[in-house]
């Protein structure tokens, strides 16, 4: 355990916290950096690294600019007019702000979940199946087969949609529907899932679900998740991120977070003094 | 006791403006159903099958029908949809996913003008391109007037359409590692294609019903054609005809044809509607 995730020692600077550095191959390396909508800084001078296959939560309380954030690691702020990014974001090494960076190929990699599932209107098969073939993926009809049925088993829904896959996936449950999303993101082989509060329009026992689930993926991925729940955050996840008016506060073991924070702003976010 | 007498008279105010509204939402359908009964009553009983099967007799010839009207009016708006459908489909898309820019409220305005422009000056353009120069009136240049007026209703209606469609369905489609263009292509269009197909029908249901724009176009024509460069009949300018004439016969028959547009168009409004709430139900999930 230790070995995968030892202490992570307290940086007192309050603007770039807490960062662990391990001295090997880190997945995520923010730099600095501060995002604008127009004019309005919506991000303050962030930096974090993360390790692969760790699950890092990002809590906060609405609007402190976590979801912000991490729509910058896969440039989902884009497409939004106006938005303006500063710093850097490296990824397995690579500036993914840096000239000739393809997004469409950076997107593949660093997959994504969102708040309220968003699956297409379209059969279960042809949802999972998109990413596949619109990046041209796979180069047979079997071999697509195979993958959808992989991303669906992955995605622990599998024996639910067998008999249906050709069924649209909006006649499915809210949870079935967001673990099809999961399952959808997984079809594309990414390395890192970013999920933006993915349990958050759910009921409690679909909750559960994608909570195991994300346990069982981070075998194989590298998962930042954003989420309002601070159970779910202690539960689900190794390191935490406080953000907190679009600075990020404290970042460190989850254990350490929700037990002993050393920033009092953490604590009083924690204990509900606020948020 | 003063209070009472205020809620009494608040009462009576209230009911009042009620019944007035009442009263406007009659006045409003009455011509609506006024038109429906005397379509109805006076053009079934000219609705034979030989209505649909003849050309038009000589005068004073019993009989015949609007076959070539018919087949006239199919032609003129399937020629339009060809000329509108693309263009209308793919500004609309543009309209939609440029909508901030610049060029994208020029168009739309341009659009908007277009779409009020009284349908007698589209015929008279038409006339002046694709008349003159040829030195006769055909199929083809009322098919034009025809899509020129088609254009801005579909790309005005794609465009509302698209924008109907949920951005998560965009974002999850980028976040696969779609293209801008690729997510619109696959994703985007396909969930709004039952609107924007209302939309054409719509827009085909409002052009079938032209009679100006075609006054000096596709003319009229005594005879069956089924030529694009030859002038052709369709409903509405026979529909004119018949109805300017002294004859009974004919009067008969233009009732018959008004009543066959407005099935066409009753029809088309009513799948319309059906489709476009399926769209709503999809953006409310």
């Amino acid at each position: 355990m230790d070995t995968l995730n030892p202490p992570l020692l307290s940086v007192p600077r309050p603007s770039t916290p807490a960062a662990p550095d391990l001295g090997r191959q880190l997945k995520i390396d923010v730099e600095r950096l501060s995002f604008f909508y127009g004019a309005k800084r919506a991000l303050e001078d962030i930096s974090i690294r993360i390790q692969p296959n760790v699950v890092t939560a990002f809590i906060g309380p609405s609007g402190c600019g976590k979801s912000t954030f991490l729509r910058t690691l896969n440039r989902m702020n884009d497409i939004i007019a106006g938005a303006r990014v500063e710093g850097q974001v490296l990824i397995d090494g690579h500036d993914i702000y840096g000239p000739g960076v393809d997004v469409v190929a950076l997107r593949r990699k660093v997959g994504m979940v969102f708040q309220k599932s968003n699956p297409f209107p379209k059969s279960v098969f042809d949802n999972v199946a998109y990413g596949l073939r619109i990046n041209r993926m796979v180069s047979s009809r079997s071999e697509l087969a195979g993958r959808v049925e992989e991303s669906l088993k992955q995605a622990a829904i599998w024996d639910e949609v067998k008999d249906r896959l050709q069924e649209s996936a909006l006649a499915m449950s809210g949870g079935q529907q967001q673990r099809l999303c999961i399952a959808r993101t997984l079809a594309v082989r990414p390395d890192i899932i970013l999920m933006d509060e993915p349990a958050s329009a759910l009921d409690p026992i679909a909750t559960q679900r994608i909570e195991e689930l994300i346990y069982n993926l981070k075998k194989t991925y590298t998962i930042v998740i954003v989420t309002h729940n601070m159970q779910q955050a202690a539960r689900v996840s190794d390191h935490t991120a406080f953000f907190w008016l679009g600075r990020l506060v404290e970042y460190g073991r989850t254990e350490t977070i929700f037990t002993a924070p050393s920033e009092k702003l953490t604590e009083d976010y924690l204990t509900g003094r606020f948020g | 006791m003063t209070s009472q007498r205020t809620v009494a008279a608040r009462k009576v105010l209230s009911s009042l403006f009620v019944g007035a509204c009442a009263l406007s939402v009659i006045v409003a359908l009455v011509p609506l159903a006024f038109i429906l009964f005397f379509v109805v009553s006076q053009g079934f009983q000219s609705l034979t099958l030989d209505f649909f099967l003849n050309d038009p007799r000589p005068v004073g010839e019993a009989g015949g029908g609007m076959r070539n009207a018919i087949v006239g009016t199919l032609m003129l708006t399937g020629l339009a949809a060809t000329i509108a459908v693309p263009i209308g489909v793919l500004s609309g898309v543009y309209l939609s996913e440029y909508r901030g820019t610049r060029f994208a409220s020029v168009v739309r305005f341009a659009a908007d003008t277009l779409n009020g422009v009284p349908s007698i000056v589209i015929g008279v353009f038409a006339y002046g391109v694709a008349v003159l120069p040829f030195k006769h009136f055909s199929a083809l240049a009322g098919g034009l007037a025809l899509g020129i007026m088609m254009i801005p209703i579909i790309a005005r209606t794609t465009e509302e359409l698209l924008l109907l469609v949920p951005n998560a369905l965009r974002e999850g489609a980028l976040a696969l590692g779609a293209t801008r263009a690729r997510a619109v292509a696959t994703v985007i269009v396909p969930a709004a294609l039952p609107g924007i197909i209302t939309g054409i029908v719509l827009a085909l249901a409002r052009v079938a019903g032209e009679t100006a724009p075609l006054l000096f176009t596709s003319f009229n024509n005594r005879f069956f054609s089924s030529s694009f460069t030859e002038p052709i009949s369709s409903v509405t300018v026979q529909l004119f005809t018949y109805a300017i004439s002294p004859y009974e016969d004919w009067h008969r028959q233009a009732w018959a044809g008004a009543l066959v547009l407005v099935t066409i168009v009753l029809v088309c409004s009513v799948a319309a509607r059906l489709a476009t709430a399926r769209l709503t139900q999809l953006r409310e999930q």
